[in-house]
């Protein structure tokens, strides 16, 4: 018995039944279905488990806080914790992540303070932090483009006979970008070590799934190109490790590229500005709360006897002292260094952006001169 | 015209030799490799068949599949691809084969070339060198001719550079390798077979500096890339006339040379500026409004645009009619009032 998953049939064939080892119910599938994938050991799946309490700990109260206008704007990944930590969790140390601009719980997971993840979304310069330390790239807001980052440093690492692997994130709308395509295609040809990761949530803004594509599955677009594509249930954080985990190391041990499609559905809007009543049905939204990705892991860890009352409330304490820190963290104001504008363009000063930098010095002191005199005028 | 130092790097200096601008070029690139092994070049064609031009001839049998490699026919994939290998480490130099063939990459260009080290606030730099053979006169079929310098030259973060000739060619494209910064390198298509004798390794003026070709008290004529020739031509002609024109090769479109530029057209008091691009919001325009801001007392007269017409560019019947010509030059510079 499983949850039936409501669909308008995509193209004349119907999508096979994406590939998972835990079902709806909690309970892990038959060896004969799993794909030839195994099922993580029980500490990982804890492991991830705890990833992804924490991480929609951290994304459920940068939504609150966006609904009280204290950040600008955040995408938000509700739902899709499964695809988001399992993708996170299969990187080693030396590996890159180039997320798009939903991803900010990956780069929570990876390790980025909330801070540094929240700084564009605050309105401030696009991220607070250190890329090279993290090995995450600038979180990408054109769909696509940083796909082909990711197939440049791959092939770099390739060209250096390093082990690094990069992985992108990319969305299933962003998949009919001719950006998507490019970088399937140049990873393919130049074996290229890389692991693309399509969340298909099935909306893209507004747009169902069927508009954006004719055939079955995202994955199947792999067989195009000449590498492995996998239909992944996406809201199996189990199946999804250990697919993306099998295509890491096949990468790393040059085996090329792997597509991986997770499906999986977006719970919130797309960003705090939009209205998500307006193009999906509440009963959708409803089915797909019913097949969340943290209570299915939930229902197995308990019948396996691993998640305790005691690990649990570790867990949901470490996910609260998260989201404190989340919210004192919007209480420091970033300091604004107007000047700070002319200072990133380009490695060495030019002289044109000297002048307009001088301007502008210019006239925040005569700004400040001109308060001065209100300042003295009113006290005189 | 340009001085013969020594570049600062491990080159050998090598005996005189007569070469075009498209075998200035291959050494350049073919030096910056054997200096710096992060160099990796790669594009559509360039490798065997060393590029439709030839530029990149005999660089994969020296360097090798991994340094030097055919890339899918795809532009965005090429620069999309070159900016994941400079955030690795490398310094990729990638040709786009005409110039209207570089759209597809505009938005790679615009969004991520363009804006890597603003957005990550100096933490990603990008030392992308991407190549463009540009402009007309070769009687090209359609979209084998377009001057695309505008559009590069209005996006903040880009240096945007083009020689006149091979020895400039040869030391802006060794300087563009070793830049921290991402450079669009305009090679003027028309121009890839003048010959001039060079040392080899030569170094002219600065990337981001203009050059006086020709002293001159007159006129202030200003070109790049393929007009240079044209300007040059121009001078030669007006000076049988009695007319005395200073040329300046701009060389670097951005950043724009105001020191030299400005103190010529202060010496001279009247300039024109010449390129094959529609004129209706191109690079001229730019110059022309810059010149007058800053120099309007000393000007004597407004400042000329002989341009390319305002209509995409002719087919190779009609080209010639397009194109500015000395003629057409001088034609301009009477309708001034001279006293």
């Amino acid at each position: 018995m499983s949850l039936k998953v409501e669909s308008t049939p995509q193209s004349a064939v119907l999508a096979p039944p994406p590939l998972r080892l835990i079902d709806d119910l909690g309970t892990a599938v038959a060896e004969n279905e799993s794909g030839g994938f195994t099922l993580p050991a029980i500490e990982t799946l804890l492991g991830l488990y705890r990833q992804m309490v924490v991480a929609r700990r951290f994304d459920v109260q940068v939504t609150a806080l966006t609904r009280q206008g204290r950040l600008a704007t955040y995408p938000s990944a509700l739902g899709q914790e499964a695809c988001e930590i399992a993708a996170v969790a299969a990187l080693s140390p030396q590996d890159w992540l180039f997320p798009t601009y939903r991803d900010s719980i990956a780069l929570l997971t990876r390790g980025v303070e909330p801070k540094d993840i929240l700084a564009s979304f605050r309105g401030d310069w696009h991220s607070g932090y250190d890329y090279q330390q993290h090995r995450i790239a600038p979180q990408a807001t054109p769909l696509a483009t940083q796909a082909l980052h990711a197939v440049g440093l791959a092939t770099a690492s390739k060209l250096k006979r390093d082990d690094t692997v990069a992985l992108t994130l990319l969305g299933d709308g962003a998949t009919s970008e001719g950006d998507a395509h490019e970088a399937f295609n140049f990873a393919a040809v130049w074996q290229a070590p890389v692991v693309f990761v399509v969340q298909n949530n099935q909306f893209a803004i507004s747009v169902p799934l069927d508009k954006q594509m004719a055939c079955r599955t995202i994955a199947d677009k792999a067989i195009g190109y000449g590498m492995p594509g996998y239909y992944v249930d996406g809201n199996d954080v189990a199946a999804m490790y250990a697919v993306v985990s099998a295509a890491m190391d096949r990468a790393r041990s040059g085996g090329g590229p792997t597509l991986i499609e997770g499906l999986t559905y977006r719970i919130e809007a797309h960003t705090n500005s939009d209205d998500p009543t307006r193009y999906r049905k509440s009963a959708d939204v409803d089915l797909w709360r019913r097949r969340d990705p943290i209570e299915r892991l939930e229902k197995y860890l308990v019948a396996q006897g691993a998640l305790t009352e005691e690990v649990r409330a570790e867990i949901t304490a470490a996910a609260e002292e998260l989201a404190t820190a989340t919210r004192d963290c919007m209480t420091e104001q970033a300091v604004i260094d107007p000047l700070e504008l002319f200072e990133h363009v380009y490695s060495t000063p030019r002289t044109a952006l000297a002048e307009q930098r001088a301007f502008l010095a210019a006239e925040l002191d005569g700004d400040a001169a001109a308060s001065a005199d209100v300042t003295e005028e009113s006290t005189r | 015209m340009s001085p013969q130092q020594t570049l600062e790097t491990g080159t050998a200096v090598r005996a005189p030799e007569n070469l075009t601008m498209a075998a200035a070029l291959n050494a350049a690139i073919r030096d910056a490799m054997v200096d710096d092994p992060t160099v990796v070049l790669f594009g559509e064609d360039v490798g065997p068949l060393g590029g439709v031009f030839r530029v990149t001839d005999g660089l994969y049998a020296e360097f090798g599949e991994t340094r030097v490699s055919d890339s899918p026919l795809a532009e965005a994939g090429i620069v999309g691809t070159a900016i994941g290998m400079a955030m690795y480490g490398l310094r990729p130099v990638v040709e786009m084969q005409f110039d209207a063939f570089s759209y597809p990459a505009f938005q790679q260009i615009v969004s991520h070339v363009a804006k890597m080290r603003n957005r990550t606030r100096g933490k990603i730099a990008l030392p992308i060198v991407i190549r463009i053979p540009y402009a007309g006169d070769i009687g090209g079929v359609e979209h084998h001719s377009d001057s695309s310098e505008a559009y590069w030259t209005a996006t903040p973060g880009l240096t945007v550079v083009s020689p006149s000739n091979p020895a400039d060619a040869y030391s802006m494209l060794r300087e563009a390798i070793t830049s921290d910064d991402p450079v669009i390198f305009m090679e003027p298509k028309s121009r890839y077979w003048s010959k001039a004798e060079l040392t080899l390794p030569v170094q002219t003026e600065p990337l981001n500096r203009a050059a006086v070709l020709r002293e001159g008290t007159d006129v202030t004529l200003i070109a790049y890339g393929p007009t240079v020739k044209t300007a040059l031509a121009t001078a030669e002609q007006a000076e049988a006339e009695g007319l005395s024109i200073e040329v300046i090769d701009l060389r670097s479109l951005s950043p724009f040379d105001d020191e030299t530029v400005g103190g010529s057209v202060r010496k001279t008091g009247r300039a024109a500026i010449v390129h094959e691009a529609a004129q209706f919001g191109g690079y001229g325009a730019e110059v022309a409004a810059r010149l007058t801001e800053r120099n309007f007392f000393y000007l004597a007269a407004p400042i000329l645009r002989i341009t390319g017409f305002d209509i995409p560019y002719p087919s190779p019947k009609l080209e010639e009619y397009f194109l500015p010509t000395p003629d057409r030059i001088l034609a301009a510079l009477s309708t001034w009032e001279w006293s």
